[in-house]
């Protein structure tokens, strides 16, 4: 008996070495794993990141401009509509550079200041219009091309021919920086304007009011009928093969991809009950379609996790089945159904495959003002830019994806928030 | 009784050549032991021994069943249960005796696969005729768990709920004093009045399980069930609801299930032993204790079984 108690000892000890390399192994085989994962996590911000930066800050050029009312008015008459803005934003530029002769010259001379120039010279004039005959000092947007020379994007030493901008515009954008009327600031037309064709023009603020106003449909649709799905099936739907089948099929819903229901979308929303194209109510109604099973799968693993000792008690008090459900299973499944919303809807706002078959890819400059305006959705906005052959769009386009995954990362932050918050123990 | 007394005799001899009944005859592959019992128990018929009549009577089951889809968990049960009696349920782990507690109040109307037959009443009504609201019954015969549930609310919370739900307050100022007087006749005032608003999840065991006491009553209710309410319990919580359980007893019909033969001595007026879905044997719980008639309850009593 001793012997053998003292010869399994033996044997334990041997086997020690070899178990405890085995988890050693078993460790770093981990630790490389999650150090790839981050690894890759991290290359794709930092490159996100330094390619989008710059799309945060707009070059600005300083003009001295006459609003002269020879050229604003020539028949006496001011029509702000009509009135030649460009043609002053030209004179600027003409006396600033007095040397520079020749139309086409001149043209390539205009080209350094975005058309946005003119729109801010009427707005000017609009709001105060004792400024005609005046002179003043103003910023202006300078055009994408000067922008990206400025922010480094395009190299002057390349062969002219292989860059969008000339030697003599590089010349005067030069010039410009030396006598300080060159400045870089914070792009605010990125958050205040719609999509333009014009890339310092482009923003993401008809992409943004878009997702926005879908979310809103999702929720408002999705939550309620979600929550209210979870429910049922969990607290009073006899199990039986239909509400096996209902299961196996809402499991299956949250697997298909999403471009099938934006084809279901464009057949029942817009073929057959005619709802408007691109606008964010198909948009929302196809997202909440998506994220229905989303939520009614985290709505159930919620109630599923409120313990049964809970229920029997108030079913022993005399409560009812509603009652139960109501004053004791919903405020303590609420968190989880809370979480899985949520996490439903930044799922929403990252698609956009669906959205591109109802119609939400089009160009459209008008930030939507409802929901049945047309309108873009972020994600879409990063792929339209994304197909722009402009060099200024491509650093929108990371700009764009930066927001949206601020976004995102906002929401999945409030989930953990109200898990961590709400959860009670019990 | 004599009867009974001359069956138990030949049971006696544990090894002796038990003839099987011919309906368990068949049943080779379940082992010597676990047949022996079996045969004991259909060698007395189905017939519980004892006295399952009492004075004013109050909760009577007659031909009580209970099917868990095919598995038969209560096997013809009768039993009177009086008037502000304590009556014990004991016997082994699976015998039925939460199953049959939960008859009472009706609580295996929410398990799917389970199926009452027979009839029980309550003070002369049927609790399983169509026309009764098991929401009413409940509020009428009420239940206190094995385990300690309070809800995660406060503890005044807690214990106005059934008021609540139940309308039987009609103001504030009533409610109030129903969940004062409540957590007083469980013991638990003082503990408590100065922390009414915390959790009652924030209770010790005992608490917690007085706090559910205490909201069994705030329902003013007929009967109170309770399945082994002291088995999560230290033995002074243990102790403490003992001694609630009895002062309770003075107005209150309560039907306890225990595994503690000392707490049913010292709760119970009436004892019942179920074994295997029957009620084996029912009387007085000096009886049951110090004269067993069957040898099951005197098995299960001195220890044999467990
Ligand atoms: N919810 C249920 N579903 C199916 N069978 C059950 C259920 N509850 C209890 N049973 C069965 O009923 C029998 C009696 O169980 P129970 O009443 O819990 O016994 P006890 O409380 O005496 O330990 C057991 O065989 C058990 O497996
Ligand atoms: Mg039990």
């Amino acid at each position: 008996m001793r012997a053998s108690r003292k010869n399994s000892r033996e044997i334990v000890e041997a086997g020690l070495a070899r178990r405890r390399r085995k988890e050693a192994a078993f460790r770093a085989s981990g630790m490389l794993a999650t150090a790839v994962g981050v690894i890759f996590l991290g290359v794709f911000f930092a490159t996100l990141v330094m390619q989008g930066a710059s799309a945060f800050k707009q070059t600005f050029i300083k003009l001295d401009v006459e609003m002269s009312a020879s050229v604003l008015a020539p028949d006496g008459k001011l029509d702000l509509a009509y009135a030649d803005f460009d043609g002053l934003v030209r004179n600027a530029l003409r006396k600033e550079f007095p040397d520079v002769s020749g139309r086409s010259e001149r043209r390539e001379l205009y080209r350094l200041v975005s058309i946005a120039a003119g729109y801010q010279l009427r707005d000017m004039v609009a709001a105060d219009p004792s400024l005609l005959g005046s002179t003043s000092t103003i910023w202006v947007p300078a055009s994408s091309n000067v922008d990206m020379l400025i922010k480094g994007n395009i190299d002057p030493e390349i062969d002219e021919s292989l860059r969008p901008i000339n030697d003599a515009q590089v010349a005067w954008v030069e010039s410009l920086q030396e006598n300080d009327r060159l400045e870089t600031r914070f792009n605010t037309a990125l958050f205040t304007n719609g999509d333009s064709r014009e890339p310092e023009l482009a923003g993401i603020r008809g992409a943004l009011m878009g997702s926005f106003y879908m979310l809103i449909v999702t929720v408002a649709l999705a939550f309620p009928i979600g929550v209210a799905a979870a429910i049922y099936l969990e607290e009073f739907a006899p199990r039986s093969r239909w509400s096996d089948l209902i299961e196996v099929n809402i499991n299956n819903l949250a697997a298909v991809p999403s471009i099938v229901f934006g084809l279901l979308g464009l057949a029942v929303f817009i073929n057959w009950m005619a709802l408007p194209r691109s606008a964010p109510l198909v948009g929302g109604l196809v997202l909440s379609l998506l994220t229905l099973p989303v939520i009614i799968i985290a709505s159930r693993a919620a109630i599923q996790s409120v313990p049964p000792s809970i229920r029997e008690a108030a079913l022993g008090l005399g409560a009812s089945k509603m009652q139960v459900v109501f004053h004791h299973v919903m405020p303590l499944a609420l968190p989880g159904m809370l979480t899985g919303t949520i996490i439903g809807m930044s799922r929403a706002l990252g698609e956009s495959a669906p959205l591109l078959m109802i119609g939400m890819v089009a160009f459209i400059v008008d930030v939507p003002g409802g929901f049945t305006d047309p309108a873009t959705a972020l994600p879409v906005q990063v792929y339209l830019w994304a197909d722009s052959p402009e060099r200024a769009f491509a650093e929108r386009t990371s700009a764009a994806i930066i927001v949206l995954l601020g976004f995102l990362l906002i929401m999945n932050l409030a989930a953990v928030i109200i898990r961590k918050r709400m959860e009670r123990k019990w | 009784m004599t009867e009974t007394k001359i069956t138990e005799e030949k049971a006696m001899p544990e090894a002796g050549p038990v003839e099987p009944a011919g309906e368990f005859a068949a049943q080779k592959p379940n082992g010597a032991a676990a047949r022996k019992v079996v045969d004991r128990v259909t060698e007395f018929g189905e017939e519980t021994v004892g006295e399952v009549r009492c004075e004013n009577p109050f909760v009577i089951s007659e031909n009580v069943n209970v099917y868990y889809g095919d598995n038969h968990a209560i096997r013809d049960v009768t039993l009177e249960i009086g008037r502000s009696e304590v009556i014990a349920l004991i016997g082994p782990s699976g015998c039925g005796k939460s199953t049959y507690l939960r008859c009472l109040n009706r609580m295996n109307d929410s398990i799917e696969s389970a199926r009452v037959t027979g009839t029980i009443t309550l003070d002369g009504r049927d609790i399983y005729s169509s026309d009764l609201d098991p929401v009413a019954l409940r509020a009428r015969v009420g239940m206190v768990f094995q385990k300690p549930n309070p809800f995660p609310k406060s503890i005044y919370d807690n214990v106005a709920y059934g008021p609540r739900i139940h309308g039987l307050a009609a103001d504030r100022a009533e409610l109030d004093d129903i969940v004062h007087t409540s957590l007083d006749r469980a013991g638990l005032l003082k503990e408590v009045k100065d922390r009414m608003d915390e959790p009652g999840t924030g209770l010790s065991g005992g608490q917690q399980q007085r706090l559910c006491i205490a909201r069994t009553i705030a329902v003013n209710p007929e009967v109170i069930l309770m399945d082994e309410p002291c088995s999560a319990l230290d033995p002074i919580a243990t102790a403490r609801i003992e001694d609630l359980i009895d002062e309770l007893s003075e107005d209150y019909t309560i039907v306890i299930v225990t595994h503690s033969m000392q707490q049913a001595a010292r709760v119970s007026r009436r004892v019942a032993y179920f074994h295997l879905g029957r009620l084996v044997e029912v009387d007085e719980t000096d009886k049951i204790f110090t004269n067993p008639q069957h040898k099951l309850t005197e098995d299960y009593i001195t220890g044999r079984i467990g």
